[in-house]
């Protein structure tokens, strides 16, 4: 019984969700809430909120945290957890920009950004899959750790960047057709990471170690490793997430990313990424992060506190996961 | 019990059981590996409500909705596997769920001393309430699984295999127990494989098959063993199984297994198979069989010995290793070991030969659902439709998404651990043909069945298993079911 490739023209019927039509229905809710949200801005504050300026800067502010989202994606598909990509950005935002470092300029700082990422998600990585802790414990104590090394670096200062090809990034005169730099590099990572979920091998075994991880171990898949890449794209995220907020603000400091991977996992899960794992989708979670990027927006623009935010947040969180809940049973019922 | 009927999707459980127990009586119930023990019993439980039947207790017909609602009524179960809290101590187990309490506050005190009691009552004094039951031996859990159920006041205990895990000497204290719990008018209601046990405490004896009864209230001293064995094989539903090739496969063998064997759980293993060949290893639960299985394909790690394929060693405890080799396994759990139950058919029968698909980690999904399509199709799935989630199919279907998985990815040697578990005795016939048709086609294959008949009909040869030894190695003609029974059930503890 050897298998060939058959001659025959192959069926279409899977055409529908091949063309990913069916995880934009359970994005619908998503988009119906961001549609509700930019109505409401239109309506109290027309001026404002509808301005161009005043959409770069939500999507600027988005791209900081949707570079973190799109990394925590594929850690939560695979069933894992980062509780540390916000202290990891502090920590890559720091060392990035420390004097010694802006010496070598525009690629020092980002190479030094990326590399920190890379490396706390290496010892995540390791702790994780070779070490065998538990993925909240793990990345738990990177998050206290990286946190104390971001403070003991800045020694609590704001570290002013004075490189200024760096800065040149932030500014309108950078913007490409009106889009600042930031927003195309989110932009540029999203893509590449459907592309990387949904259309490759490494995608395909993220899913399948977070569905079964014993059944994808016995179809011989090298879980462990799997799951250090998984780490280590996260943090790569991170080292990606801090470059740009040392562009959005001009400084390292040790208080950046704060609380960060709440709102990444938060988004993710408004997007439709099951907690449990097996189950993953970049689109979710962009328009997860902008949901809420939008609230804080509209917000500010009325002058609200941000106690009033976070309540608004919670209760959104909650919304979406029940009506997903509802829509998943009957799709699959 | 009367006419209890349970259903479960693709199986009809139990067809129709009646069973009656006296009070002090010890009532056995005997059958093979599926023939509704369990279920019975969980039925009696509470566990699972029957879909049709009437129970009645002491005259009165009873609805038994729930565990807790069985145990009111005095009805206490022993699962084999254990339900006992690791994290919580000896006492805190036994009370689980009926706490004495003073205003919510747990009497500790009292429920040691209780609890001490019944250990004693038990036999087994030295077991501390206060230690936590993850520190206990296997024995000594058992024990505190039987003060749990002796801690109600009971009229019924049912008991799920309870001499598996036991010693010899400690197998004679269960039965003083039980003789104990007897003369005090507690009915037994008792699950073993051991025909001998069953003779030595038993009164009487009821024969499942199948689902159904086949013998009601036999005397459990009196009735020959050849009666019972006799019983407990004859089937109704004829398995029809493949014609063997004529003459065995000469061919080099393409696996050799060589002493390989993992401490506590089987010795020294060697093993040849060839391109075409079926081997079955028989034996009950417990005496090896997936454990071999497993550490042949890399997934536990050997204490001794070592696996070849095509005379190269494999690397031990690698999966990806035998994979690459060749090797390809049908996990004895097919849900939680075997499936992705969340993805389509062909992601569940895909995932092991993505490089096939794909040029530097890209996949071609065009050609993963054209090919992955000609594997199930080559096995006749059904739906034959790549993209239904694999959750949707029936046992025998997803049994073969499985074996797609490793048709596709073009391994040589192909072990299966209970492939027809779960699996409707009507799709049995057509997946034992399949796996014979693989067979022919020069794959070698390691069976692993604990329903004695399918390793007969289906392998050329067959090795018997009894406590991690191999025991008796024959061409499958040779061997009949009654021979092979005798053959692991014999030399059991008490005999």
């Amino acid at each position: 019984m050897t298998l060939t490739t058959p001659a025959e023209a192959p069926a279409r019927d899977g055409r529908r969700r091949a063309l990913g039509l069916r995880a934009d229905v359970r994005n619908l809710s998503l988009l119906g809430v961001l549609a509700a949200l930019v109505a409401v801005g239109g309506l109290t504050r027309p001026a404002e909120f509808l301005a161009g300026s005043n959409l770069q800067l939500v999507l600027t502010q988005a791209s900081v945290i949707g570079v973190v989202t799109v990394g925590m994606t594929f850690v939560i598909t695979s069933g894992g957890i980062d509780l540390s990509v916000g202290a990891i950005v502090a920590l890559a935002s720091v060392w990035a920009t420390t004097l010694a470092t802006q010496e070598f300029g525009f690629a020092g700082i980002l190479f030094t950004a990326v590399a920190v990422g890379l490396g706390c998600g290496l010892v995540n990585g390791v702790l994780v899959a070779y070490g065998g802790m538990v993925p909240f414990i793990a990345t738990l104590a990177m998050l206290a750790s990286a946190r104390g090394l971001a403070l003991q670096i800045t020694d609590g200062r704001t570290q002013i960047v004075t490189v200024p090809s760096v800065l040149d990034l932030g500014v309108p005169d950078a913007y490409v057709l009106g889009i600042p730099p930031l927003v195309l590099v989110f932009a540029a990572v999203t893509a590449a990471g459907w592309l990387l979920l949904n259309r490759t091998t490494f995608g395909r075994r993220t899913i399948a170690v977070g569905g079964n991880p014993e059944a994808a171990r016995l179809a011989g898949i090298d879980v462990r490793r799997q799951r250090l890449l998984l780490y280590l794209l996260s943090g790569l995220c991170c080292g990606i997430a801090a470059f740009l907020l040392i562009v959005l603000a001009g400084s390292g400091q040790n208080t950046n990313g704060n609380l960060y991977e709440l709102d990444a996992i938060a988004a993710a899960i408004i997007g439709g990424t099951l907690l449990s794992g097996g189950r993953g989708t970049i689109v979710g979670s962009v328009l997860g992060v902008l949901v809420f990027t939008t609230i804080t927006n509209i917000f500010a623009l009325n002058n609200l506190q941000s106690d009033v935010q976070q309540i608004a947040k919670g209760a959104i969180i909650v919304a979406a996961v029940l009506v997903q809940r509802r829509t998943v049973r009957d799709s699959e019922a | 019990m009367e006419g209890i009927t349970k259903t479960f999707p693709g199986v009809r459980a139990l067809d129709g059981v009646d069973l009656d127990v006296a009070p002090g009586e010890v009532h056995c119930l005997l059958g093979q590996n599926g023939a509704g023990k369990s279920t019975l019993i969980k039925v009696l439980a509470g566990a699972h409500q029957p879909d049709d039947g009437r129970i009645t207790w002491n005259g009165e017909p009873v609805r038994l909705r729930s565990p807790s609602a069985a145990v009111r009524l005095g009805i206490a179960t022993i699962y084999q596997e254990l339900d006992l809290v690791e994290g919580l101590s000896v006492a805190e187990n036994v009370h689980l769920g009926h706490e004495p309490t003073t205003a919510g506050f747990v009497r500790t005190r009292a429920a040691h001393d209780t609890t001490t009691a019944l250990l004693k009552r038990l036999g087994h004094p030295e077991i501390d309430p206060a230690r936590r039951v993850g520190e206990l031996s296997a024995a000594q859990r058992q024990i505190v699984s039987m003060a749990r159920a002796l801690s109600h006041d009971v009229r019924l205990i049912v008991m799920d295999e309870p001499s598996a895990a036991l010693d010899p000497d400690e197998v004679a204290n269960l039965f003083r127990i039980v003789a104990d719990l007897t003369a005090d008018g507690v009915a037994v209601v008792y699950i073993s494989h051991r025909l001998e046990e069953i003779r030595r405490i038993g009164d009487r004896v009821t024969v499942l098959k199948d689902g159904r009864a086949v013998a009601r209230g036999l005397p459990a001293a009196a009735t020959p063993t050849r009666e019972v064995v006799a019983l407990m094989t004859g089937r109704d539903v004829p398995y029809v199984f493949p014609d063997r090739p004529a003459a065995p496969p000469a061919a080099e063998p393409v696996l050799r297994v060589q002493g390989l064997a993992r401490k506590g759980e089987f010795e020294a293993l060697d093993l040849e198979l060839r391109p075409g060949e079926i081997v079955g290893l028989a034996g009950l639960v417990g005496s090896g069989r997936s454990e071999i299985l497993e550490t042949v394909y890399g997934a536990r790690r050997p204490t001794a010995g070592r696996v070849l394929v095509d005379g190269r060693p494999l690397r031990p405890g690698s999966v990806p290793a035998a994979v690459r080799a060749g090797l390809g396994l049908a996990p004895e759990e097919r849900k939680a070991q075997g499936l992705l139950l969340l993805e389509s058919v062909t992601r569940n029968v895909s995932v092991s030969s993505l490089a096939r698909f794909s040029r530097a980690g890209w996949i071609d999904r065009t050609a993963e659902r054209d090919t992955a399509r000609t594997a199930t199709r080559a096995l006749s799935l059904r739906p034959d439709h790549p993209d239904a989630r694999v959750r949707t199919l029936s046992g025998g279907n997803q049994q073969k998404a499985v074996l797609a998985r490793w048709l596709l990815r073009g391994c040589r040697v192909l072990l299966l651990d209970e492939p027809t578990r779960g699996v409707d005795v009507g799709a049995r016939a057509e997946l034992y043909a399949v796996i014979r048709r693989l067979a022919d086609d020069g794959l070698a294959v390691l069976l692993v069945s604990s329903e004695v008949p399918e390793v007969l009909g289906l392998a050329d040869r067959v090795l018997v298993l009894r406590e991690g030894r191999v025991v008796h190695e024959a061409p499958a003609r040779d061997l009949d079911e009654h021979r092979v029974l005798d053959l692991v059930m014999e030399g059991s503890p008490t005999a």
